[in-house]
């Protein structure tokens, strides 16, 4: 009585309150999760550092002010350009660059880039450059920037080529971020399909999966990319070779989950709710996939987040060793390649901002995955 | 009735020891673990379209030499490449077991197990030395870091401690000889100098070879170092939560006698069991850095019989890392048993 009288007398302010203790109450177990991964300043930090690399790798081609295969003979292994915003007199006249010549130092040969201060190129916005089809369906030449004709433009330097580094490395993030993406959902549906056989069934079915596993396990996984990727016939279309070294990568992935799926099977098949649905007469799959899995989905999708990082490491190995994507289609690890030789760092040390990439991205799938594993955790 | 009587006749029968049952089951399982490896490494290994003859006769072709399809095709009976893969793995097998033959590199022209013999010590030293490192750094870091949580060491530990897992080792390998090159004028690559290859390793050279010995464990422990480090610390402090810490010190238990003697036995768990998980990256992460940094170990050896398709070189060489890896694991099981009681107990009551 007294509290339906007290309810109409509440401030907004406890109204405010009582709401926010009722929705947490009633939250599902996801927005629990997320929730807290919010609280997660290293977690949010992350996924908003690899939201931003996913977004720009989706719009690579509009990015990237270069194509693919475009190259410039007059500017092999040229520094990275330095952007200007006033000129000499000190004048501000937004970003432009200076026009370049090349030399070469009489006693070691070297080239030598220097900035030619008469010739002003100013850098342009939303410009129309290199034709494009965004994501094969739509015909553009829009790019984000791009530098008036006659001068040139080179973020990050040029390769041995002449090749824009800035350019392949955004449309290479293409390949390297969504191959580890692809091959973990397949991992995830091989680890999960055979790991809940495993643990729901039993007997042999599970001694000779597990006997499998172990095997896979048992192999240096890097050797056996080398062996496998050996089998993937040269000079086929970048597609097919794309979705082959995905399908190489999580042939070796599934493993972990699969173990992690039969272990929780292995405790949870005996609760009561799922002999319950048993003598009910539920059928097997719609047991394990209905009332089985959505029991332990958050720690697959933590497990799944660290695995992710040994991907974009092992895409790189990969390609370092010239067993990934082939030229011109480019990926991190392809444009790592150039670092193989130390003259090559010596002399051209931009070749390895590629790496600066490949460890932000690894950094950030290992916090969000690690602020994920606290989320999921109920106990904390 | 029936059922009282066995149980009465089994109760005073002596059980075998259970640790010793334990390792007997394991050795049983052992064998068809490995015939297993064998079968999928041939499977794989044959993959690849041709074989080395095809490649080879290509490779001269390209050359100008023209190669008489009958010359070809008594090669290929010689060697057997003829047959389906099946029979070849067969007979492979057969002559392993019966005659220990690992079969023939046609790179190299000579037999498999001669390369492979004098690659292994070397390639097994260093891998020993580099888990030795791993754990002797990892193990006390990952303690300390658990114990002095939220401290600017434990910040700085974790900080590197990710670093370290998102280098690829590689590259790190690169970074550091190019280091090595600016700080002392000479790269170290590879392990041995010049004169180390003419005389051998002696008092003299020693403290070269050690120190060209440090990139290496450098670069292919640091990944591993970091995984172990960051496991110890979670494990750790997982411990340090539990209700029998608690029920220690309000006994008043010395701080020291809880972390090394209670926590850190049953912390250590996971980082046993994954000694041999170790082991296997450190085989795979040896690969590539060992082709970059040009050592004298089996992965580049690998490396060049898988790109000339030289099947039985690469199928040995990887049928060697893999039993090795699976002793590997049978050790560190039997270790893990031997440390944790609550295994053997319920192996034993499976």
């Amino acid at each position: 009585m007294a509290q339906t009288t007290a309810a109409p007398r509440m401030t907004r302010k406890q109204r405010k309150a009582q709401k926010r203790e009722e929705s947490y109450y009633l939250a599902s177990q996801w927005s629990l999760m997320a929730r807290k991964l919010g609280k997660h300043k290293l977690a949010r930090f992350s996924l908003v550092i690899l939201g931003f690399l996913y977004f720009v790798a989706l719009f690579g081609n509009f990015f990237a002010p270069s194509d693919l295969v475009s190259y410039d003979g007059a500017s092999k292994d040229m520094p990275p350009t330095q952007v200007h915003w006033f000129t000499e007199d000190g004048e501000f006249i937004g970003p432009f660059v200076y026009g370049t010549s090349m030399t070469r130092d009489p006693e070691t040969y070297k080239k030598v880039f220097t900035e030619n201060k008469d010739e002003i190129y100013r850098i342009r916005f939303f410009t129309h450059g290199v034709s494009y089809k965004w994501l094969g369906l739509i015909d553009s030449d829009l790019h984000l920037f791009g530098v008036e004709e006659g001068g040139k433009l080179f973020l990050f330097g040029t390769d041995s080529m002449g090749r824009d580094l800035f350019s392949r490395i955004i449309l290479g993030s293409q390949v390297s971020l969504t191959i580890p993406f692809a091959g973990t959902f397949l991992s995830f549906i091989l680890g999960l399909l055979l790991g809940s056989v495993s643990g729901y069934f039993g007997g042999w079915v599970d001694n000779v999966i597990q006997r499998v596993i172990e095997v896979l396990n048992s192999l240096p996984s890097l050797p056996l990319w080398m062996a496998l990727s050996a089998a993937i016939p040269a000079g086929i279309p970048p597609v097919q070779m794309y979705l082959l070294i995905t399908v190489i990568l999580s042939f070796i992935g599934w493993t972990g989950l699969a173990r992690v799926v039969r272990g929780k099977f292995m405790s949870l098949k005996n609760e009561d709710y799922v002999m319950a649905a048993r003598l009910a007469g539920v059928s097997d799959m719609k047991i394990i996939f209905k009332h089985l899995v959505p029991g332990f989905m958050s720690y697959l999708i933590v497990s799944l987040t660290l695995g992710i990082p040994g991907m974009i490491i092992g895409e790189t190995s990969m390609s370092f060793l010239g067993l990934g994507i082939q030229s011109p289609a480019t990926s991190w690890g392809v444009l790592l390649k150039d670092a193989q030789q130390i003259q090559n760092i010596a002399n051209y040390p931009w070749r390895l901002i590629p790496l600066v990439f490949v460890v932000i991205a690894v950094l950030a799938f290992n916090f969000l995955g690690d602020g994920l594993r606290d989320a999921a955790d109920p106990y904390k | 009735m029936a059922q009282s009587a066995t149980v009465r006749s089994g109760a005073p029968r002596r059980r075998m020891n259970p640790m010793l049952s334990y390792i007997l089951r394991r050795l049983v399982l052992f064998i068809p673990t490995v015939l297993i490896m064998s079968l999928l490494i041939f499977f794989i290994i044959q993959l690849p379209p041709g074989d080395y003859l095809t490649s080879y006769v290509a490779g001269l072709k390209a050359e100008g030499v023209m190669v008489d399809a009958s010359v070809i095709a008594r090669l290929e009976e010689q060697f057997g490449l003829d047959k389906p893969w099946y029979v070849q793995y067969l007979s492979w097998m057969w002559n392993i077991f019966t005659k220990f033959d690992f079969g023939y590199s046609f790179d190299l022209g000579k037999s498999v197990w001669p390369i492979i013999a004098d690659k292994l010590p070397m390639t097994l030293f260093v891998s020993l030395i580099i888990m030795l490192f791993q754990y002797l750094v990892s193990i006390p870091l990952g303690i300390y870091s658990a114990v002095k949580q939220y401290s600017v060491g434990d910040y700085a530990l974790t900080a590197l401690g990710f670093l370290g897992m998102a280098v690829p080792n590689f590259l790190f390998a690169i970074i550091l000889m190019y280091l090595t090159f600016i700080w002392t004028g000479t790269a170290w690559i590879g392990l041995f100098t010049k004169e180390m290859l003419q005389t051998g390793i002696h008092w003299n050279n020693l403290g070269e070879f050690l120190k060209r010995l440090l990139i290496p464990v450098l670069v292919i422990g640091t990944s591993g170092l970091c995984g172990t480090m960051r496991s110890m610390r979670a494990q750790m402090l997982d411990e340090q939560g539990r209700q029998y810490v608690l029920c220690a010190r309000a006994k008043g238990v010395s701080e020291r006698t809880i972390i090394w003697k209670y926590c850190l036995r049953a912390a250590i768990n996971p980082t046993v069991s994954g000694l041999s998980g170790s082991l296997a990256s450190i085989f795979s992460g040896s690969t590539i850095s060992a082709i970059v940094m040009n050592l004298e170990i089996i992965g580049p050896t690998l490396y060049e019989a898988l790109k000339a398709q030289d099947m039985y070189l690469a199928g040995t060489i990887l049928l060697v890392m893999g039993v090795l890896i699976v002793v590997g694991t049978l050790l560190s099981d039997i270790l893990l048993a031997w440390l944790d009681p609550r295994i053997r107990f319920s192996e034993r009551s499976e």
